[in-house]
């Protein structure tokens, strides 16, 4: 327990069932990004997963759309302590798109328009822990939060999922990404508040 | 985008707040003594974390208003009040000098300022979002750093303005510093214009041309700053000199 901030009672208003240590409930959805929105045209959008030997698997818009999608609700925690419960997206798991890709290696690195980059454990990202999303409640992903497509890992912070994500490379070997380089944790599993590097 | 290092596990460390000052009827200054402060960059945050008798707590990210080394070796929070919040109505209204809360930091090593960046700067601040564009004014005379400096304030009045004196000052005795302000709801008495939001007149006018290739701090609520970042962009700033940080929420 911390020192006692005297005169400090709190609102209580996160003693709810599923939020992680150190988060607070919150029913808008903020916006955190390093830079300006980047607005893709569909017709210029591709998703290329890239293998540790160089393989490369691509789809355009209309292939990616032509994918088995699925509906998916989620509870979604940022390191900026806010949490958003019971979000529902639609969009393709990584398990379909990992289908036909030869790759026995352990990690990746998410890649997003615009530059951006996050690094994640491929076990991470298979058995049904992570889609690439291209609705937020029913609608088309606003380009704010993401779209038209983003990763979305729910069970790990959600700098993690990625914004604009356009690709995957997938590493033999852990490689910081773009907010881990700056003194973000490597993993960032919420419910062990792993927010900095040492966490 | 550019990579940044950043080191060493962060802890937590008690900070006992040694002086207050209020800078708008809505918004406080707190002056904290942190034992160990390792120093930070303009631009970068703490966490703050407040524990109630029972051991209930609650932590919320600020940014750092002040600039490092601090005269007084103190690391300066500006917190503006929000009326629902949890955390910031405690420290506007209810921690007096001598109390302790605790702090972690600093955080981020993406929207800051070093003082050997040699591009002229463009600071676009909205409401509170001022707060660490304010570190980086400051930051620049501290180190004596002779880069030219333009803020640009989006605020709702003349009341609400954030350092209006230290700003005034600044404008007087720093060279090569500008502050154009764009007031949203009532300007001051002789203002030009009527009050509106900032737009590409003002950052055309009062920014620095694309050609100049300024490294742009963009912070504010979310829709200022996706507001001021798309007009940058199609002014032909380069998006990758256009850092951003967004608080608030949309619906």
């Amino acid at each position: 327990m911390g020192i006692i901030s005297r005169g400090f009672g709190g609102r209580r208003r996160e003693s709810v069932p599923g939020l992680p240590p150190g988060q607070y409930l919150t029913h808008d959805f903020p916006v955190l990004s390093a830079g300006p929105t980047p607005r893709i045209p569909l017709d210029r959008w591709r998703f290329t997963i890239t293998t540790e030997t160089g393989e490369k698997t691509s789809w355009n818009w209309t292939e990616f759309q032509a994918l088995p999608a699925e509906d998916f609700t989620v509870d979604i925690h940022c390191v900026t302590k806010w949490s958003k419960l019971g979000t529902t997206w639609r969009g393709v798991s990584l398990d379909t798109l990992m289908e036909n890709v030869e790759s026995a290696a352990d990690y990746s690195m998410v890649h997003s328009f615009g530059g951006y980059t996050t690094n994640v454990p491929m076990e991470d990202l298979l058995d049904g822990k992570a889609w690439v999303a291209y609705k937020f409640d029913g609608e088309d992903l606003d380009p704010e939060h993401g779209g038209p497509a983003r990763l979305v890992v729910p069970h790990l912070y959600f700098w993690k999922s990625a914004k604009w994500v356009n690709g995957l490379q997938l590493m033999d070997e852990d490689e910081p990404g773009f907010w881990e380089a700056a003194g973000y944790h490597m993993y960032g599993d919420p419910w062990r508040e792993q927010r900095y590097q040492g966490d | 985008m550019a990579r940044t290092a950043v080191s060493g596990r962060l802890r937590w460390r008690v900070a006992t707040l040694s002086e207050a000052r209020w800078e708008t009827s809505t918004a406080r200054t707190l002056a904290l003594d942190v034992p160990d402060w390792p120093g930070h960059l303009p631009g970068q945050h703490v966490d703050v974390r407040l524990t109630a008798e029972d051991g209930y707590s609650a932590q919320r990210s600020y940014s750092i208003a002040s600039a490092w080394p601090h005269p007084d070796g103190k690391v300066e929070l500006t917190v503006q009040r929000l009326d629902d919040g949890e955390v910031s109505p405690y420290l506007t209204d209810v921690v007096e000098p001598g109390e302790q809360v605790e702090l972690r930091g600093p955080v981020g090593g993406w929207f800051v300022w070093r003082d050997k960046q040699p591009a002229p700067v463009l600071l676009i601040g909205g409401g509170s979002g001022v707060v660490p564009l304010m570190a980086m004014v400051r930051a620049r005379a501290t180190a004596g750093a002779k880069q030219p400096f333009r803020l640009i304030y989006s605020v709702r009045t003349p009341e609400d303005v954030l350092y209006a004196d230290e700003l005034h000052r600044r404008v007087r005795d720093d060279a090569g510093l500008d502050v154009h302000f764009v007031y949203t709801r009532k300007t001051p008495e002789g203002w030009s214009s009527p009050p509106k939001r900032i737009d590409v007149a003002a950052l055309n006018t009062y920014g620095w041309p694309p050609d100049f290739q300024p490294d742009c701090y963009v912070c504010g609520p979310t829709t200022f700053v996706e507001t001021a970042a798309d007009i940058l962009v199609a002014l032909g700033h380069d998006p990758r000199r256009i850092r951003t940080e967004r608080f608030g929420g949309t619906s």
